[in-house]
């Protein structure tokens, strides 16, 4: 269980996140989603008291991080930039964070093998290609078998096998009770991946909401129907309430708002007109994100050049 | 929300247990040895030792061999002579010191070792008492080496000292207790400056800039500074008879680890208060 109470990080004049508060439960993954620039990672870093919030807390379960005894056996975390010395083994480097907890080396082997970099365990990080990193870094993060995972960006610089695997990994340390937060900007990994989603845009929460209704709510919601008779069910869609068609560049075409399927396709069969197709628009994960940051990425688009200059001056 | 948590990760067998000093130390050991730069450095300072130490006593014999040098009587401090390669070991300790912290900045290491050890201090604590531990030893060993390589070949021409000398060894074991404050010194600047050009340009400038620039303050200004300087103070250990204008070994050790101290007040609390 994450909490995030009013979580605000200033840098200067600039706000990075503002008054941010979010659950994070245990036993699902919980997608953490923004657009770049929109605070996912300072607010990860938060979490974790590597950046002191200048408002606001969070706890992980019940207890700030610094406040406990052994937080790698809490809260297992990979930051997107890589917290690995270049120079040092992966092995060695498991070795010299486990021996902070008096993890055993047992444990370090397991979770090299877990994340299957045993042909590599002896080699200089360094050389690491930037899955093996990602793979180098969840093995960090589950070394103290936490009960909570928070990890940015993990399937970053995955192969595509690499990425079904940290799905399929995701999913099983969920199911077994964990808490689990992913920030991505992959709408579609979510989709597969998370049953909850965290949306923040500019420093600020946009949503907290189930995938679901995520997609719903940001939906057209609308219904496609191609029919030979589009000038005569527009006509009688047109009567009923709060609805509204429009044409579609084939006469056939009409886009029904405000009305859900069901009702298009009874009201046709009363009044029997022939339909060759009635389609739910539903928008994809990818467009309801698009949709619901959209303010928040067009701020970036015309506000982004004049901080680079202010700072230049500055 | 707060009630319902899945039992299945409760009733997982634990794996270690908190985070103590005893265990960061343990963590900052293998760090250290796990890097081959701390090898390459710690040879370093002890090549400079050794070499620089023989070199200077191969060149008194070539003094002593000239004709006119003998007959004017000369002398020279056996002891000091032997030991003087710590001026330029003092460097390779220095840089590896900074390295220890900013090496992890310059990866990213840091926020791995902070996330283990959030309360931070203690990993401050523990990379200092394990650099300290090992500049110690390391030098000590080294300092011996010299002593005793230095005074083989002074002893052609029989103008060795030995260990039972008044001062010898307290100059021997000076000189390793000096190194051993510098490098700790270093790790408290390397944790305050995080970058290791800079944190490097820092040490070389206590070390090596500041003495020179005290020296062209006017006189009785620079006399009564330069004495107190962190390397003059200390060196004051690891010289047999100390010039008339510095301080008295123990005195000026003591010094030193004023500014130790006071170096790593520094770097604990940017350490605590900054983001990692």
């Amino acid at each position: 269980m994450i909490e995030a109470v009013g979580l605000t990080k200033r840098y200067g004049p600039k706000t990075a996140v503002q008054d941010l508060s979010f659950t994070v439960r245990p036993g699902i993954v919980t997608g953490f989603l923004g657009p770049n620039g929109a605070g996912k990672s300072t607010t990860m870093r938060m979490l974790l008291g590597l950046d002191t919030p200048s408002a606001g807390h969070a706890t992980i379960n019940g207890r700030r991080y610094a406040d406990h005894a052994a937080p790698l056996r809490e809260v297992g975390a990979m930051l997107e930039a890589r917290a690995i010395h270049t120079g040092r083994s992966a092995f060695n480097h498991l070795l010299s964070l486990a021996a902070t907890h008096g993890i055993p080396r047992s444990r370090v082997d397991e979770v090299i093998d877990l994340v299957g970099l045993r042909q590599v365990a002896k080699k200089r990080a360094g050389g690491f290609s930037l899955g093996m990193g990602q793979r180098l870094g969840i093995a960090s993060a589950l070394l103290g078998d936490p009960a909570t995972l928070i990890l940015d960006e993990p399937v970053n610089g995955l192969d595509p096998e690499g990425i079904l695997w940290i799905r399929n990994l995701l999913k099983s340390l969920a199911v077994e009770g964990r808490t689990v937060l992913v920030s991505s900007h992959l709408m579609s990994e979510m989709a597969l991946t998370a049953e909850h989603l965290i949306v923040i845009g500019r420093g600020q929460l946009i949503a907290d909401t189930s995938v679901a209704d995520f997609t719903e709510r940001a939906s057209r919601g609308g219904v496609l129907v191609r029919t030979p008779d589009s000038v005569r069910l527009a006509e009688l869609l047109g009567e009923l309430p709060g609805v509204s068609v429009t044409d579609g560049e084939d006469v056939q075409v009409l886009t029904v708002d405000g009305v859900d399927s069901e009702r298009v396709g009874r009201l046709a069969a009363e009044h029997g007109l022939t339909l060759f197709e009635l389609t739910p628009q539903k928008a994809s994960l990818e467009e309801a994100f698009m949709e619901m940051t959209k303010d928040a990425v067009e701020y970036d688009a015309v506000v982004a050049p004049r901080t680079l200059v202010e700072e230049h001056a500055a | 929300m707060s009630t319902a948590t899945p039992t299945a990760v409760q009733a997982r067998p634990s794996v270690g247990g908190p985070v103590t000093l005893p265990r960061v130390v343990h963590s900052e050991w293998i760090k250290f040895r796990t890097l081959r730069s701390s090898y390459f450095t710690l040879l370093a300072a002890v090549v400079f030792m050794v070499g620089f130490g023989l070199l200077a006593c191969y060149g008194a014999i070539d003094h002593l061999n000239h004709p006119d040098v003998r007959d004017h009587g000369f002398s020279i401090n056996a002891a000091d002579r032997s030991l003087r390669g710590y001026l330029a070991a003092q460097l390779a300790v220095g840089v590896l010191g900074v390295l220890v912290v900013s090496g992890e900045y310059s990866t990213g290491m840091i926020r791995a070792s902070v996330s283990a050890v959030p309360r931070r201090l203690p990993v401050l604590w523990a990379k200092a008492g394990v650099f300290g531990a090992v500049t110690f030893v390391v030098t000590l060993i080294t300092a011996f080496v010299a002593f005793f390589g230095g005074q083989a070949v002074l002893s052609s021409h029989n103008v060795q000292t030995s260990l039972s000398a008044a001062g010898v060894a307290r100059t021997v074991v000076g000189t390793s207790l000096y190194l051993t404050a510098i490098g700790i010194f270093a790790v408290a600047v390397g944790t305050m400056i995080r970058n290791t050009a800079g944190g490097i340009a820092s040490i070389f400038g206590v070390l090596l800039v500041l003495p020179t620039l005290v020296e062209v303050l006017p006189s009785n200004w620079s006399s009564h500074i330069s004495p107190y300087l962190p390397g003059a103070a200390g060196q004051a250990v690891a010289t047999l008879n100390p010039d008339p204008g510095t301080l008295a070994p123990w005195t000026g050790y003591g010094v030193l680890w004023i500014y130790v101290v006071l170096a790593l007040i520094g770097a604990a609390t940017v350490l605590k208060r900054r983001d990692a």
